[in-house]
């Protein structure tokens, strides 16, 4: 019970990623080979979406998936006489990041113009920075997962800059398109040509009309520029899946990966192994998860390992590659044509960003505990490197496990509780912990109710996911959630199953619970009952204690009988053998 | 009484000594009533009798009830129909100013509140948009666009009553000296229709010449307002970059882009400047500095004293007379020195060394810009598309077909100036040369209330003259680029004539001052108009009496 749906490079694909063989090649072994002569170098240029409210330079709302340009306005559109205002969250929210990644900050930076042509653009030029950005010279640490060999890392950050997102090209018949009128950047006669890449290289899609979807246009963005530090598609990945972590800690974007928006361009080179100079590096893009960045970066270097030992190295060209995931390969997408010149030079409808050092500090003393802290803090209490992954993965339930220790839970208790059985109901209910009715206060109340006897340890040790595929068969359910309507759970067993499943799922607390389902749980009166039974059955008694030890279950059920099944089966039997073998 | 006549008949005299004749008519007469009241004052109903003011005589007119807006709308309205055949001032006209004017005294009929501009008819330069009239920008490849939105300042004249009569003719998309390089058409100077307006607001001036209007909007990036106003003979204000919202106005050079205002009168212009001032949330360049009420300046000229502007210190720019300039133009121009020492200035000459480099800097940077600012018309969302096979062809076939030469070479000389390589010896030379021409304005301005110069090297030209010879065109923005690199407000106002066309042809003076120093400019100019009084500006163009609320 070790993965939940909360998205890690390692739990993405929890095995080792395969080196996919070359198309040029059979021999899979032979590459392998290979690149183990080789040294790779990677770098990672990450685009991050913020969250605001707005986009950067106009009030729009942006909400991934509206329909095509009904979140656009004059600015975002690029329509004559219009102009860029820029909304400060996107500079708060850099400077977060900037500072979470241990970066210098440029308290006089500017924006300025990065132009080209392209039908996303609709301005024909991005306003980003350039000479200036707003944070640089910064880094990152991580911890490589135990099965990918573990270990810390630190890689370098370069740079952290603001710009504006450009827009979407859609296809006509992708489906999309549900009122024609809203597209209103249609082109006529324009057919897709070798600009666009071979993604769509199907000979009559060429001849469809290309239509641009500008909702996205003007969304701040973060680049962030690796060093290149990374030397594996699982270094490259982990960073990627720091960075998701950082920005959600940091709650300055979703970071989602499908939804683009957190998108990594993967730049990789590789050398002879004792080589210095660099060798010729080629970008890869369209990586819409951390397995593909890591499959992509592998793939890439067998296949210039390969040229390489094949005295082949001048077919490996400065170009963009994209990564197919259904061929599980790269492909030429463009040969670079010469170095690209994008003019840049001051945006001039916006004034210099200019920063005091107190608003900078009051962003620093806001920053939260930040991934890299937690673990170490973690890793403190005496928790394993895989139960520190784990909770530090996901800010919530990092959150969550916060809270309940916070409560005075012992740590590796509520730690087992949180990895096991609520992240079980997790996946199977396809819930995030903020979904879940368990509170954290609940969740200490359980352990301590345990820890404490009055409701059994044993017990609570069993999964809860057992019990609800057990009761959803025995009554032929399909839903687990009306599995509590009744008193399946009350026949005896799984008391501390069913509290928490109560929990989990209807919330409440755990003496309502206790109280509501009419569970004998005080050990005071159990033993009453216990005291009575035995009293009332000397024989079976001295019998048992003459070692015919089955007799237990005979006590047991006389016990259940006169609490009229509500005491606490755990409780019981506890009590039970602490009297039966009292005198042996 | 605006007289419809031409400048005194003694000309013959003219320009040889043209002082001899501003001293003949310099008297200082009492002004009747050019109110000191800024014109939202509804108190002012009394007996106007401002010889200035068109928007003053209009507001009077509408709220005495001598005239109706429709009455006043149609004498303007019949005046553009006469005239505009031989100007071509106009790309649109409106045809919803009757029905605006029509609704206008309704409201005045039942006696309800109307703006300060209500019922003032205002021409719009076609690179400003307006939501309900085309928008242009003189290029074919946003004919026929329409904007969703008003510009911020047509959005303040029009919350303020005023009435957009239509939209002017200018080089497209503001590149350009003449109005000549409108895709459209070829707009006439009023005082003589052989030659050129002025640019590239040549509509908006020549609109305002002719009385086609009361005032217009211009824009002005490196004379575009002030060198149309000398040509044409009207008051042009180019304001502090920052005063005025750009937000609706097609950029040419963002950071010289300014909205200026034409005027029959200073009175005027400073008018429609106040209602299109202050700071605006859609322009992060737009500045929050207040304010302040530029009317209030405008002294009545009974209350002046024989020495009005006694102790200011006038800034003669030398390097303005230096050879290049026409001799008419220095006397005209020396002669308004003179006047100014009469009103009690002390005019005395100041070198700014760096004004000579002004003029490369301004069309490397302007240019620089306007590579980028123009990106945007690629045919893709609006404007006009050309069937292409391929990306490149939409593209370039599109640009090509939709921008005219002057903006294809602009936009060639900006992409090479921000080109790899090249951006070092120009775009960030020529931001250099900025700093030094701004530091030697401010330096100039810390010595002298305001600087005077001309407005243009030459009086108007003839249409043709120098469209072959791009680099004499550019040679004619020497007088104005300075003020854009340096972003300070500048007023041009008509100060006398030089021999050509029928009846001579007008020549500006420009006072520039200090960064959001409009006021003050407007106060010495408005003392200076008073005062030149019988020198009217009425072009030959206009053979009617064009004044309404006589």
């Amino acid at each position: 019970m070790k993965s939940t749906q909360a998205q890690t490079a390692t739990q993405e694909k929890p095995t080792r990623p395969q080196v996919k063989v070359s198309p040029r090649s059979s021999n899979t072994k032979a590459i392998d080979k290979t690149s183990k002569d080789y040294e790779a170098i990677i770098g990672i240029e990450t685009h991050v979406q913020l969250s605001t409210l707005t986009k950067a330079f106009c009030s729009c709302p942006y909400s991934y998936g509206s329909p095509p340009n009904t979140s656009v306005c004059p600015v975002c559109m690029g329509l004559p006489g219009a102009l860029p205002v820029l909304n400060s969250k996107v500079i708060e929210f850099a400077l977060k990041v900037g500072l979470a990644l241990n970066c210098k900050l440029s308290l006089n930076s500017k924006f300025d113009r990065k132009q080209y042509f392209y039908p996303d653009l609709p301005k024909g030029y991005q306003i980003s920075q350039f000479d200036i950005p707003i944070a640089t010279g910064g880094y990152i640490d991580l911890d490589i997962p135990l099965e990918f060999g573990g270990g810390h890392r630190k890689f370098g950050i370069t740079r952290v800059h603001m710009e504006e997102d450009a827009g979407k090209l859609l296809h006509s018949e992708s489906g999309i398109v549900e009122d024609p009128r809203s597209l209103f950047l249609l082109f006529r006669t324009y057919k897709p040509d070798k600009h666009f890449g071979n993604r769509n290289s199907g000979g009559d899609r060429e001849k469809e009309p290309l239509s641009v979807d500008l909702n996205r246009a003007g969304v701040p963005l973060l680049e962030i520029v690796s060093e290149p530090d990374m030397r594996t598609g699982i270094e490259a990945a982990e960073y990627a899946a720091e960075l998701q972590r950082l920005v959600r800690y940091l709650g300055v974007s979703n970071g989602n990966m499908q939804e683009g928006s957190l998108r990594c361009d993967v730049n990789v080179s590789i050398r002879p192994i004792g080589q210095s100079e660099f060798g010729t590096k080629v970008e890869i893009k369209n990586l819409n998860s951390f397995s593909s960045v890591s499959r992509a970066i592998d793939f890439e270097i067998s296949r210039q390992a390969l040229l390489h030992s094949q005295g082949r190295d001048d077919e490996i060209v400065q170009e963009t590659r994209l990564w197919e995931e259904g061929a599980q390969k790269t492909v030429t997408m463009r040969k670079k044509e010469g170095l690209a010149d994008y003019r840049y030079f001051p945006e001039p409808d916006l004034p210099g960003v200019s920063l005091t050092q107190e608003f900078v500090d009051n962003i620093r003393n806001s920053l939260p505990e930040l991934p890299e802290m937690k673990r170490r803090r973690y890793e403190n209490m005496g928790l394993s490197m895989q139960d520190v992954l784990f909770l530090a993965n996901d800010i919530n339930v990092a959150e969550f496990f916060d809270a309940t220790i916070a409560k005075g839970s012992d740590v590796k208790l509520a730690a087992n509780w949180i990895m096991g059985d609520i992240a079980a109901y997790m996946k199977n209910e396809k819930l995030t912990i903020n979904e879940i009715k368990l509170t954290p206060q609940e969740l200490s109340e359980l352990i301590a109710s345990i820890k404490g006897g009055t409701i059994s340890g044993k017990i609570g040790k069993e999964r809860i996911m057992a019990y609800c595929m057990r009761y959803r068969k025995m009554i032929g359910l399909p839903k687990i959630s009306v599995l509590y309507s009744g008193s399946y759970f009350m026949s005896g067993w799984g008391v501390v199953g069913l509290i928490l499943f109560e929990l989990l799922a209807k919330g409440g607390t755990v003496k309502g619970i206790i109280e509501e389902k009419d569970l004998i749980a005080d050990p005071l009166e159990i033993e009453k009952m216990v005291d009575k039974v035995l009293s009332e059955n000397p024989k079976q008694l001295e019998q048992y204690r003459g070692g015919k030890t089955k007799l237990q279950g005979f006590f047991a059920g006389q016990v259940m009988k006169i609490s009229k099944g509500k005491a606490n089966p755990g409780l019981l039997n506890k009590i039970l053998l602490e009297k039966l073998n009292a005198k042996s | 009484m605006l007289c419809t006549m031409q400048p005194p008949r003694s000309l013959s005299r003219f320009p040889s000594n043209p002082i001899f004749l501003l001293r003949h008519h310099t008297s200082l007469k009492p002004l009747s009533s050019l109110s000191s009241h800024p014109v939202t004052d509804s108190t002012l109903t009394g007996q106007s009798q401002s010889h200035s003011s068109q928007i003053l005589k209009a507001r009077h007119a509408l709220l005495s009830r001598q005239l109706t807006a429709t009455q006043l709308a149609e004498s303007f309205l019949t005046r553009l129909r006469v005239t505009e055949p031989s100007l071509r001032s106009f790309l649109h006209v409106s045809d919803t100013v009757l029905r605006q004017a029509q609704d206008l005294d309704d409201r005045i009929g039942r006696s309800e509140e109307v703006g300060p501009l209500a019922g003032v008819l205002v021409a719009v330069k076609d690179n400003i948009c307006t939501s309900d009239m085309p928008s242009t920008g003189g290029s074919r490849v946003l004919e026929g666009y329409r904007p969703p939105f008003d510009a911020t300042a047509v959005r303040k004249i029009k919350e303020l009553g005023g009435i957009v009569v239509g939209k002017t003719n200018l080089d497209e998309f503001g590149m350009g000296s003449t109005t000549e390089a409108s895709a459209f058409q070829v707009t006439a100077n009023p005082w003589d229709i052989s030659r050129v307006p002025g640019g590239s607001s040549g509509g908006s001036a020549a609109a305002v010449s002719a009385r086609q209007c009361m005032v217009s909007l211009g824009s002005d990036t490196g004379g575009s307002v002030r060198q149309p106003a000398s040509f044409c003979g009207v008051v042009g204000l180019k304001p502090t970059y920052g005063r005025v919202s750009r937000f609706g106005l097609m950029a040419y050079a963002s950071s010289l882009d300014v909205i200026g205002c034409f005027g029959s009168s200073v009175a005027d212009a400073g008018f429609l400047l106040h209602a299109i001032s202050g700071h605006d949330t859609l322009d992060a360049t737009s500045s929050k500095q207040e304010v302040p009420d530029f009317t209030s300046h405008f002294t009545s000229i009974n209350l002046l004293e024989s020495k009005p502007l006694k102790g200011l210190r006038v800034g003669l720019i030398r390097e303005t007379l230096d050879e290049g300039v026409d001799t008419g133009v220095t006397t005209a121009i020396r002669g308004a020195a003179s006047h100014l020492e009469e009103l009690g200035c002390s005019v005395s000459e100041v070198s700014l060394p760096s004004f000579s480099l002004g003029l490369p800097a301004y069309y490397i940077l302007a240019s620089s810009e306007s590579s980028s600012n123009l990106s945007r018309y690629d045919g893709v969302r609006y404007g006009n598309q050309v069937a292409a096979d391929e990306l490149n062809a939409l593209y370039g076939d599109s640009r090509a077909n939709g921008f005219g030469h002057e903006v294809k070479m602009r936009i060639l000389m900006g992409t090479y100036a921000l080109s790899a390589g090249y951006y070092d010896a120009y775009y960030k030379r020529a931001q250099q040369v900025r700093t030094i021409i701004q530091k030697s304005f401010k330096a100039a301005l810390d010595e002298h209330d305001i600087l005077i110069s001309p407005a243009s090297p030459s009086a108007a030209y003839k249409i043709g003259e120098k469209r072959n010879d791009p680099l004499a065109m550019y040679a004619g923005d020497i007088m104005t680029v300075n003020v854009n690199l340096a972003g300070l407000p500048a007023l041009v106002l008509p100060c006398g004539f030089v021999e050509g066309g029928s009846v001579g042809l007008p020549v500006g003076i420009q006072m520039i001052g200090a960064a959001f120093d409009e006021g003050k400019l407007l106060k010495v100019g408005h003392i200076f108009e008073q005062t030149l009084k019988d020198c009217r500006f009425v072009p030959p163009v206009i053979d009617d009496d064009i004044d309404v609320a006589s």
